[in-house]
């Protein structure tokens, strides 16, 4: 509750009772793990001799990818719940605003649990 | 006699997309958003399906490689890539404006220009690597 200065009483007391301050800074944590995981991602990509099943497969298998891509799935998939978020908030309201974001939630856990579920059977499953 | 009552004036509405001149820092901050949700529905859609497709066996894979590795599929593909790196670049410029530096119209309209420009090199350089060096 801060030390007792007109400042300190109201702060984090917003609509969202500080909720919002943690929306932006998680974004932008978020944006800058994606930064560094994107660009590994596509140039690990590049530099593989071939996208076809056996090489992804034995690429994805190493322990040093497919930690990263997990790292991956869940900072790009926060990343754009947020934004996607905002967006919402900016066009829908009421009722509307309630069913499109539990669509969001429902769309973004569904994915990353398909993504992530993917990772692991790959990685931890034997050589096929 | 009784005057008929007058409805009250519209409310006034926040100028929109229709009423302001268009600038280049304008269009990125729009564009950050399109290709933000351009990169969430569609790259975030077909990568998932990738990877749910290495999980799922050779077999299952030689199908989605069947619908994606097509003309089409590389058009998608160049647009979705063009997006990510449209996305960074402007992030990154989002980075330099949240530390509360870039906000004159100079440094702001170069920014936005180097944005725009870091899109199509990266991605123009990402996709000759493709087309030209080991192909689809």
């Amino acid at each position: 509750m801060g030390n007792g200065t007109q400042l300190g009483k109201v702060r984090g007391l917003g609509a969202a009772g500080g909720g919002i301050v943690h929306h932006w800074w998680v974004q932008r944590v978020t944006a800058v793990a994606n930064l560094f995981l994107v660009l590994w991602f596509v140039l690990s990509l590049v530099r593989l001799p071939s996208l076809d099943y056996g090489s992804t497969i034995l690429w994805l298998r190493q322990p040093l990818v497919a930690v990263p891509m997990c790292l991956l799935i869940v900072t790009v998939f926060w990343h754009f719940r947020l934004g996607v978020q905002v967006m919402l908030e900016d066009y829908l309201h009421g009722s509307k605003r309630v069913i499109a974001m539990l669509a969001l939630n429902f769309y973004t856990f569904a994915l990353a649990a398909l993504a992530l579920f993917s990772v692991l059977k790959v990685a931890l499953g034997t050589a096929a | 006699m009784a005057s008929r009552p007058i409805a009250p004036p519209p409310r006034p509405l926040s100028p929109h997309l229709t009423i302001w001149k268009w600038r280049v820092h304008m269009a990125v901050s729009i564009l950050n958003r399109v290709t933000g949700h351009a990169l969430a529905f569609g790259a975030v859609l077909i990568f998932a399906w990738w990877l749910a497709a290495l999980a799922s066996g050779p077999e299952y894979f030689r199908f989605y490689q069947s619908i994606v590795v097509s003309p089409f599929g590389a058009l998608v593909g160049i647009g979705l890539t063009w997006a990510m790196f449209m996305h960074m670049g402007m992030g990154i410029r989002h980075f330099i404006m949240d530390a509360g530096e870039g906000f004159d119209l100079v440094t702001s309209r170069r920014t936005a220009w180097a944005a725009i420009i870091f899109g199509v090199i990266a991605t123009a350089l990402l996709w000759g690597i493709i087309l030209l060096g080991k192909g689809l």
